[in-house]
């Protein structure tokens, strides 16, 4: 379903792209039509970012997740577009298990501790102060306060099912399990969807209370039963706004589509070319037309290199809702470039025509004016790139 | 008590030496972050274990126990260990 654009790019629209790394993060200013972007950074430098979020409700508050290599996970907040940062009073933690005693043995405890914040999700838009975070190890946590304190939300956490299919460290990712794709549904804000690296993907109808499994049509690692939530691994859930009831999955095992309220994924990366293949982290919708999204395909076959196929990045498009693909390489390097683009780092604005961007794992940071046919690298020498958003600025907040 | 702070924790105390009471190190911990919100949480976890790159040293002796009794006069000195790249 197309919608009719609203949004010309014109010359006196402001765009702010957030780049979270692993060595701290960066803003970029775009103006005049996305030609010219002034950098504002680093902040945080050294800290591991792996989300950098301004709140589309109000165009003003960041969130922004954050550890070190040597201290614990925490959130930072601005209001001022990151002049100034304050830390979040009480970060996204796990229920104690041994009470929250102060003063007890030391590592007696079997509970679970966050280790990184992986993202952050505003919510609905009839409720502007609630915020969502998905973990490192797989938790989900939500704020009522814009981002200001953070608790355990839902009974995901501590479930000793969901504790089952979530599996452990071992199972996760490389950098650690993650919940993620946490998604609110524009018409309700009682319909969400999350989804686990690994434990599947996962739906509410309840406000987050409860949530059941959407697995069905998804493959998993070829010898494993498709059955048990623990082995599935969804890279990237998107809804797509043009047709919310309609979703797009990047996984482990290929590329899906969704269409509600068929609870049945179908595999469209099938279309996709077989020297390429349909294995990626990051999954891109189109903010109008439910029948475009983009993927960055990897390098998964033998030891999962998780480069870009034969050192030639490319990204893919469907216009068609997976029935085919077209690859879209132009101004991307030809040959020996050996990066990719992990899951949060890959995102489109909502202008017309649509600006796709996305940071490698090389430090570089591409943008498309035309909804992929021409990239452009608009910074480079960055730390590795974990995650990158745009949004639209109200006004110019320097000026 | 006497509290020196590592590096990459100065962003709270805005110092390399803080001082905090208590009778105990978990004490003493709770009331560094009465003192600086926030702080106890980057050291330890919501388990209460010790974060992997963090150690506590009474007097130079390398400590582990929240319950260990401690004197004003005693010197907590907070250390990050040096890992990662």
């Amino acid at each position: 379903m197309a919608l009719k654009s609203e949004r010309k790019m014109t010359s006196n629209r402001q765009l702010l792209v957030m780049v979270a790394t692993r060595k701290g993060a960066w803003f970029y200013r775009g103006v005049d039509q996305r030609k010219n972007w002034r950098t504002d950074g680093p902040h945080f430098l050294g800290h591991i970012i792996n989300h950098v979020v301004l709140d589309p409700r109000n165009r003003c508050t960041l969130l922004a997740a954050a550890k070190t290599g040597h201290l614990g996970p925490t959130v930072f907040r601005s209001t001022d577009f990151g002049q100034s940062w304050k830390e979040a009073v009480k970060p996204p933690a796990f229920a104690s298990a041994i009470g929250g005693a102060i003063g007890g043995a030391i590592g007696g405890s079997t509970g679970r501790a966050v280790d990184h914040t992986f993202m952050l999700a505003p919510g609905h838009p009839d409720e502007p102060h609630i915020w969502f975070a998905g973990t490192s190890p797989q938790g989900l946590f939500r704020s009522t306060d814009d981002g200001v304190s953070w608790a355990p939300f839902s009974n995901i956490n501590d479930d000793p099912q969901y504790r089952k299919w979530m599996g452990t460290a071992q199972d996760g990712t490389p950098d650690g399990p993650k919940l993620h794709s946490i998604i609110v549904d524009p018409r309700d804000p009682t319909h969400l969807y999350l989804a686990m690296s690994g434990g599947g993907v996962y739906e509410s109808v309840d406000g987050g209370r409860t949530f059941r499994l959407i697995i069905d049509g998804l493959d998993v690692v070829e010898g494993f039963d498709k059955n048990d939530p623990t082995f599935h691994d969804p890279h990237c859930v998107r809804l797509c706004p043009g047709n919310p009831d309609r979703l797009y999955q990047q996984n482990h095992c290929g590329i899906y589509r969704l269409d509600r309220p068929s609870t049945q994924w179908r595999r469209i990366g099938l279309s996709m070319p077989k020297a390429v293949g349909d294995i990626g982290f990051p999954m891109v919708v189109h903010p109008r037309d439910a029948e475009t999204a983009w993927v960055f395909p990897m390098d998964g076959t033998s030891v999962w290199p998780r480069t870009s196929p034969d050192g030639k990045p490319a990204v893919y498009a469907t216009r068609d809702g997976g029935a085919s693909w077209q690859r879209l390489a132009g101004g991307l390097p030809t040959g020996q470039a050996w990066w990719t683009v992990k899951r949060q780092a890959m995102t489109a604005d909502q202008m017309d025509p649509v600006g796709l961007y996305f940071g490698t794992t090389s430090g570089e940071l591409w943008l498309s004016r035309d909804e992929g046919a021409r990239w452009d690298c608009i910074a480079q020498h960055l730390p590795e790139i974990y995650a990158v958003e745009v949004a639209e600025l109200a006004s110019d907040p320097s000026a | 008590m006497k509290v020196l702070i590592p590096s990459a924790l100065r962003s709270y105390t805005e110092a390399a030496q803080a001082d905090a009471d208590g009778a105990t190190l978990g004490a003493v911990l709770v009331d560094l972050d009465r003192l600086y919100p926030g702080i106890r949480f980057r050291m330890i976890d919501e388990q209460n274990r010790i974060r992997a790159h963090i150690r506590f040293f009474i007097n130079g002796t390398q400590v582990r126990d929240f319950a260990l009794p401690l004197s004003p006069t005693d010197e907590l000195v907070i250390v990050q260990a040096l890992s990662g790249g």
